[in-house]
């Protein structure tokens, strides 16, 4: 990706966003941002509807959460197990699922990922019903201080930049375009002599992994694993940040996860609690029946339309 | 007690019980998304959330209108059948060409909704809903105690399913729904009006998860969230029988049904994930399922 004169000025404002915003709040959209992204990867460059993502996002966090409260590892690598729990996952579940297509891989790997909630339910090191608990942050490189929510803050936009980075930069490389040509036309991809099943394999592991990472740094800030992060609800949730924001666009699930944390944060604090999920499923109908491209996949269209 | 072989019979068969009531719920409700599915070729992630309306419609039925258990068995179908041709007709119509993961999206829309809905107006905390006077009380076999609730959920699920299954593949009425999946430009030459078939076929789909939920509200406590934990259930159990496969859907639902309370009496701590993992070793072996055709 080139480095535009656009991109500066986003990385500019990410870096004095926790002096004018609450921290806390920002790295949760980022944490978010990341996992949608990495859903985003599957969805809207192989167009493979995973509706049971969020057990990476529960994996990482639950793998990160056990070790960084039992062992005394630092931050990053408690992320990186986690990064790599999820990915090895991410690596099973693929190959079982991957060789169905459209609704069938979407019905298997929410079935595979129920699975897997279970068991977080029921093994006896994730707490159960109540999850981990008073996870600490530690300190990064055995330095940094990470309870300080603005370092806290600077580490996860950095993770974040890379997770975006790494996902543009697969999404651009020759990888990247066998991906496209995939979801585009299979037939085809798979005449040309592309063995379709070990790209869509390999797009999933990276995928997993991605939303491995972004699961652990979530506990590492929330100091908190619970089953939430691996419910169904989630995984329709993500699917949700993607679709609004504009699926196959780079920014799309940046845009998404932004509004939907938004707007989670402002009703949950008062009388409007009860309708998060009204206002959620409301949004999906909307955009499936109206816009379908997404907030920016609709800007593109206009931009499009008018400046070129 | 009686026991053979060092197992406890009242407990097994009390287990194999609980299995096949569940079971007789799995087969409803993946009997409607193998119809729905089969013909429209869309995933009505709406089915669990359609199974919860029909217990809260029975329930508040009884409530405000003082309609009871057996009339609410023909009327809360039809109420929530009608509902279902609404959704067809106005949601799920307009984007029938596009891409059927769009359907899918939109179902689970119009789930959220539904469950939000049903959360905010009376929590999540569950409801009663008291067994109808005819079948109360219930007689004791020489292994186990079969309550006669019980004993008539498995008898009229099966007429159900068995009703549907024989409609479909054996009448006439079902060729044309068979029919109209393979080829529904034929079918229009024909003069039939496939657009109208594919609206009340959703419709009769949705029927029987509202069904479902009138025959649940008298053992399940009746709770918005009652159809979100199933749903997933079924879908494994959907998968495993083969998608869109009629029979296999009742069989699947059935067996499986038995399966986990098998697992409950054996092995409690896996009867909630076996199904999955059933899912899993069915994948393995036979990727369409047990009862599909390899796509």
């Amino acid at each position: 990706m080139k480095i535009s004169k656009f991109n500066i000025v986003l990385l500019g404002l990410a870096l004095v966003a926790p002096f004018v915003f609450y921290p806390v709040l920002l790295m949760k959209v980022l944490c978010f941002a990341l996992f949608a992204c990495a859903f985003n990867l599957l969805l809207g460059f192989v167009g493979l509807l995973s509706f049971g993502h969020a057990v990476f996002l529960g994996t990482g966090g639950y793998v990160t959460g056990y070790l960084m409260m039992n062992t005394g590892l630092t931050p990053e690598l408690g992320i990186l197990a986690g990064t790599v729990a999820s990915g090895l996952l991410g690596a099973i579940y693929g190959k079982l699922s991957v060789k169905r297509e459209g609704i069938y891989f979407a019905m298997v790997t929410l079935a595979l990922a129920q699975l897997m909630f279970f068991v977080f339910l029921q093994a006896p090191f994730t707490g159960g019903e109540d999850g981990l608990q008073g996870i600490p942050r530690g300190y990064l490189l055995g330095l940094i201080d990470l309870s300080d929510n603005l370092n806290m803050y600077y580490f996860v936009l950095a993770i974040f930049l890379f997770g975006f980075w790494l996902i543009n930069r697969t999404v651009h490389s020759p990888f990247g375009q066998i991906l496209k040509a995939i979801r585009d036309n299979e037939p085809r991809a798979t005449s040309l002599g592309y063995n379709v099943n070990d790209y869509k394999w390999a797009a999933f592991v990276i995928s997993a992994a991605l939303a491995g990472l972004a699961g652990s740094t979530k506990t590492l800030v929330f100091q908190l694993a619970s089953l939430t992060d691996v419910h169904w609800h989630m995984s329709g949730e993500v699917v949700l940040m993607t679709l609004l924001g504009g699926m196959g666009t780079i920014f799309g699930p940046v845009v998404g996860a932004a509004v939907v944390v938004g707007i989670q944060n402002f009703l949950s604090g008062g009388e409007l609690g009860n309708y998060v999920h009204i206002i959620m499923g409301l949004i999906f109908i909307v955009c499936v029946l109206a816009f379908r491209s997404g907030i920016v996949g609709e800007i593109q269209k206009v931009v499009k339309r008018n400046f070129s | 007690m009686a026991t053979f072989m060092g197992i406890n019979l009242f407990g097994l068969f009390g287990q194999l019980l609980v299995g096949l009531i569940n079971g007789s719920f799995y087969a409803l409700l993946s009997l409607g998304l193998a119809i729905i599915f089969g013909l429209l070729k869309i995933i009505n992630f709406a089915q669990g959330a359609i199974y919860m309306l029909g217990a809260f419609a029975a329930y508040l039925a009884l409530q405000y209108f003082g309609i009871g258990y057996w009339a609410a068995l023909i009327v809360v179908p039809l109420v929530v059948g009608l509902l279902g041709v609404l959704m067809e007709r106005f949601l799920i119509r307009p984007i029938a060409n596009e891409d059927h993961l769009y359907s899918l999206l939109l179902t689970f829309g119009v789930a959220l909704v539904l469950q939000g809905m049903f959360t905010h107006m009376f929590g999540s905390s569950g409801l009663s809903y008291a067994i109808p006077d005819a079948l109360k009380g219930g007689n004791k076999l020489p292994f186990m105690y079969l309550p006669n609730y019980r004993a008539w959920i498995i008898v009229a699920s099966l007429i159900v399913c068995v009703g549907t299954w024989w409609m479909i593949e054996k009448t006439k009425l079902g060729a044309y729904l068979r029919a109209g999946t393979e080829n529904p430009a034929l079918m229009q030459a024909f003069g039939i009006n496939v657009p109208l078939m594919v609206t009340l076929t959703f419709g009769f789909g949705v029927a029987l998860a509202g069904f479902a939920g009138v025959m649940a509200a008298p053992v399940y406590s009746v709770s918005p969230d009652m159809g979100s934990n199933i749903l997933i259930v079924v879908f494994a159990i959907v998968v495993i029988g083969g998608m869109g496969s009629i029979g296999g859907a009742i069989i699947t639902g059935l067996g499986m049904g038995i399966v986990e309370g098998l697992t409950k009496y054996f092995y409690p701590e896996a009867s909630n994930t076996v199904i999955f993992l059933v899912m899993v070793i069915v994948l393995l072996i036979k990727p369409a399922g047990l009862f599909g055709k390899e796509a």
